[in-house]
């Protein structure tokens, strides 16, 4: 019987399994340094926060497993053998393997900062992360402050995190307002009011200089570039994370940023496969990064590559794209691209429209020329996935998306509607323009 | 981490500790509370309507005081910080005394009223003497041990009610659902059968009847007593009594087959109006093993049988033999029970066979050869129906089910099952309910397309148990029957998944994995 490793169990080589396993028989081992078993990463600030226990995080039951046939193991692969086709673990003992999938996912990226090795320097990636934080900011007696370098996703969880044990939080951010890399900058603003809403001391154009140690080894506290101390007991690194592909170091398996793969998500190596955070796609596909570090595009790789194993040879072939993310209390979903003010295309233009309260806003982007709807920043409203996928593939104009936007609320019964303020927004600018 | 962490004391750090207003309001509280046990413990109050008045209006201000101090300084949003790391809400020290007295207050009122103070022919005393001044003023009498719960019932859905809503003052599908059982609760289930009862004389007895408590929740509702006293007391007891029928058989199913058993269970029932106010901070305890899901369906539609087994025995044995005085003869009834769930069941069987999982059809083929073997054995052996005399059955379902189950366990275990272990493993009404969502309603929990991150939060905040996240994550619509649609799941997800909606049946169950963000040639090969 053919026997499936995959390496790392996370939601790309998880998804990988359960569809294997749904036609095929196939041995299927699964290899993990970090945990028993699977767990949402997304979800990590919920049980720092108290919401949930671990158990809760993790979506399958510990009898899932022996049930599906699903062998996991626990081990660090610390060498892997292509032309043998065997993995050699820290722990010592090899496993072989007929077909190879690298799931390994993101590990916090350093800037070769001063002190980034101190006790207390941490990002927000893994089991061991989410311990560390409880260790070291317990409380805010132990820790009274904390400074997170960086405003991304990551960022924003660890402050909301950390506020919810009354920790002041410092967030370093070296743009002008929260994500400009990715948000416009109307929104990018409100998120910025809102965080600080929440008690964040947000610093705008401020980066970090150095990281100052205690006699313990512990951190003491920051400089930032301007020379400014601020003491603190934690630094959040949330600069972005890249791919963990140093145990291939040694080995055959061609890497960049990431494993290299193509389409099928095949590595240079036959039957070596990489899915998830860790693969990077040899050309970018659409406007895509190569790199994609998101739980979603983690499990449409396992879906694809499932395919591809039990030869029906499928492509990785995204949708449109998407993604969600929740600063405190605003939800936002994307469909589609809306760029930010660096990256906006030269075809591009964008509405936008910001409701009173400054919890909510919506950007829709099209084409300036044809009138082509290209996508939707949403914040505070929920919308349908399905039906902007379907309108984006029907390339609809920005007028029909404007004036049917009520199909595509998703809220919950009984909320307000905000469709007829945004059409009269939109109506009102476009008879001025 | 895999320890939870907790404190045995009500502060600590935070999130878990309290503000300087919360600890005041809950001192008010708990003297409110104090000058109860006080009279429990048979110290005579002088001026009872004063001390009464004083000891509810401090009970409702503690705790109306601790949330507003509680939520009013915080954002609108979700508010579950440490909700895992306090005692009383994560199985803790204190979650086990609350559990306890509670228990022990169920026990003292369901099988010792005596030392609540209730006296049968005399003057009251103790906590049931305490009550007597607004029982007077609401019916006219003094007071029961009844009195004295469903006073206490809802002054805890109202203040309780209160605080869910500043809780969740941002989602305004809670807040009118919460504004309806508060309604519902202090109108229906406590002022309206209270006036009532003043219309009563001696020669016009109406008995007690909360309108919107339908058998078989209320499974004493055609017992003998009750039945002679609304057929004699004329036009309106009639029609009441054929609102109860009508209640069951035909308003019921049509509410349910429009929005689900949610417009029951979540805006009306007084149950379930107690565990989404005062079992709110327990909702997460629920167990969501699949095993805990089998449990449930074993356990409450045998008490469904159960109840309708007891009905049957009890309405039988005060019926007639004769037809000439009454059409509604013992064989007229008991054909027309054996019919009623033989056109039930071949309905189900005809039409909705595909949409029965396995163990559910077992179930339902096991459970109508009982009824129907059962009826059969009575007219062989033509002394008692059903094995049991019907009074034996009338009086262990009482025992067991209305008082040990709902009671008990159902309310006394909140801090320990969470709130909803009454209305998830032993309520018949919401397995009629339930069944009927699940075959033929218009409601569902839709999935917005791939947007699910697997966090848990919908899972972990279901009072029913039900893992949500399993469905979720493969975008699949959630038809549940034990589903009450209270809405949290959709309210505590942090990137919009879910919907409670009402639509067409067609599609609704829907096993396929659909879109999740994938091309649609990849998700169509995954569905073949």
């Amino acid at each position: 019987m053919e026997h499936i490793v995959i390496i790392g169990n996370g939601i790309a080589g998880v998804t990988a399994a359960r569809h294997i396993r749904k036609i095929s028989d196939k041995k299927i081992t699964i290899i993990s340094a970090e945990t028993d078993h699977f767990f949402s990463r997304t979800a990590l600030m919920y049980v720092y926060m108290g919401h949930m226990r671990w158990r809760d995080i993790e979506p399958y039951e510990s009898w899932f497993w022996g049930k599906n046939r699903l062998e996991l193991k626990k081990g660090y692969v610390e060498k892997v053998d292509t032309d043998n086709q065997t993995l050699h673990f820290k722990e010592g003992g090899s496993i072989t393997y007929d077909k190879l999938i690298l799931a390994t996912g993101s590990v916090t990226s350093y800037y070769d900062w001063e002190g980034q090795d101190l006790k207390g320097v941490q990002g927000l990636v893994s089991k061991q992360d989410l311990e560390d934080l409880e260790k070291y900011a317990p409380n805010n007696k132990e820790c009274p402050r904390a400074v997170i370098i960086g405003g991304g996703l990551i960022g924003v969880e660890m402050a909301e995190m950390l506020r919810t044990r009354n920790i002041e939080v410092t967030m370093l951010v070296r743009e002008d307002a929260f994500w400009t890399g990715v948000l416009p900058k109307p929104e990018a603003e409100m998120i910025s009011r809102h965080i600080i809403s929440h008690g964040v001391d947000l610093r705008h154009n401020s980066e970090l200089d150095k990281i100052l140690a205690d006699e313990k080894g512990h951190v003491r506290a920051i400089v930032t570039k301007t020379g400014e101390e601020i003491p603190c007991g934690v630094v959040g690194i949330t600069t972005g994370v890249k791919p963990q592909i140093s145990f291939l170091k040694n080995s055959k398996i061609e890497t960049d940023k990431g494993i290299l793969v193509n389409r099928l998500l095949e590595t240079n190596i036959k039957n070596v496969y990489a899915i998830g955070d860790c693969a990077q796609q040899r050309e970018a596909i659409g406007n895509r990064p190569p790199v994609e570090a998101v739980w979603y595009t983690g499990r449409m790789m396992g879906e694809a590559l499932a395919q591809t194993i039990c030869d029906k040879t499928f492509e990785y072939n995204p949708g449109n794209w998407f993604n969600s993310a929740k600063f405190f209390d605003i939800e936002y979903q994307t469909y589609g691209w809306v760029f930010s003010e660096s990256r906006k295309k030269e075809y591009e233009a964008q509405f936008h429209w910001k409701c009173k309260s400054d919890l909510r806003c919506i950007t829709i982007s099209y084409k300036k020329e044809s009138g082509e709807f290209l996508g939707i920043n949403t914040f505070g409203i929920r919308m349908k996935h399905e039906v902007f996928d379907r309108w984006l593939n029907e390339k609809r104009s920005v007028d029909y998306v404007i004036q049917n936007l009520k199909q595509a609320n998703f809220d919950p019964e009984f909320f307000k509607n905000y469709e007829k303020e945004i059409q009269a927004a939109y109506f009102n600018q476009s008879v001025t323009v | 981490m895999s320890t939870v962490q907790r404190n045995m004391s009500l502060t600590g750090e935070p999130p878990k500790t309290i503000n300087t207003q919360q600890k005041i309001a809950s001192a008010i509280g708990l003297i409110g509370l104090a000058v109860l046990f006080l009279a429990f413990f048979n110290l005579d109050f002088p001026n009872k309507p004063l001390w009464l008045t004083l000891s509810l209006v401090m009970i409702g201000t503690g705790i109306i005081w601790f949330s507003t101090a509680a939520y009013l300084n915080k954002h609108e949003g979700i508010k579950n910080d440490g909700v895992y790391f306090k005692s009383l809400s994560s199985r803790g020290f204190w979650a086990w005394i609350l559990g306890i007295i509670v228990t022990l207050f169920y026990v003292v009122l369901y099988w010792f009223p005596q030392y609540l103070g209730l006296v049968q022919d005399g003057e009251n005393k103790g906590i049931v003497a305490l009550f007597d001044p607004l029982s007077k003023l609401l019916n006219g009498g003094p007071a029961s041990q009844w009195f004295v719960y469903g006073t206490l019932y809802t002054v805890a859905i109202l203040a309780f009610g209160i605080k869910f809503i500043l809780k969740y003052r941002h989602n305004k599908y809670e807040k009118l659902r919460t504004f309806s059982v508060m309604f519902f609760q202090l109108g229906f289930a406590f002022l309206i059968p209270e006036l009532m009862s003043r219309l009563n004389s001696d020669s016009f007895k109406l008995p007690y009847y909360d309108l919107k408590n339908i058998w078989p929740l209320n499974y004493y509702n055609f017992e003998q007593y009750r039945v002679d006293e609304f057929i004699s007391a004329g036009d309106i007891g009639l029609g009441l009594l054929i609102f109860g029928v009508v209640s069951i058989f035909i308003i019921t199913p049509i509410l349910t087959y429009k929005y689900g058993k949610r417009w029951y269970c979540s805006w009306v029932c007084g149950c379930g109006g107690l565990a989404e106010t005062a079992g709110d901070p327990f909702r997460h305890l629920s167990d969501k093993r699949q095993v805990a899901w089998k449990v449930e369906r074993w356990v409450i539609h045998s008490v469904l049988v159960f109840v309708v087994l007891m009905t049957t025995a009890v309405i039988h044995s005060y019926l007639g033999d004769d037809s000439s005085k009454y059409w509604l003869t013992k064989d007229v009834f008991l054909i027309s029970v054996a019919a009623l769930l033989t056109l039930v069941f071949l309905g189900v069987w005809i039409f909705k066979r595909e949409e029965l999982q396995k163990d559910a059809r077992i179930g339902s083929i096991a459970y109508f050869v009982i009824i129907i073997a059962l009826i059969a054995l009575h007219y062989t052996t033509g002394k008692t129906l059903f094995l049991f005399e019907a009074e034996t059955l009338r009086q262990s379902y009482g025992f067991m089910i209305g008082a040990v189950f709902s009671g008990v366990i159902g309310v006394g275990f909140y801090p320990i099952f969470g709130s909803r272990v009454w209305c998830r493993f032993g309520c018949p009404m919401a397995a009629i309910l339930g069944f009927q969502q699940r075959l033929f309603s218009r409601f569902r929990i839709t999935t917005n397309g791939g947007q699910c991150i697997s966090c848990g939060n919908c899972s972990t905040y279901c009072e029913m148990g039900i893992d949500v996240r399993a469905y979720a994550q493969k975008g699949e619509n959630i038809v549940r029957s034990s589903c009450v649609g209270c809405g949290i799941c959709s309210a505590v997800c942090p990137r919009g998944v879910l919907k409670l909606e009402n639509g067409p049946l067609e599609k609704r169950i829907d096993s396929n994995e659909i879109l999740l963000g994938n091309d649609l040639d990849l998700m169509s090969y995954v569905n073949k």
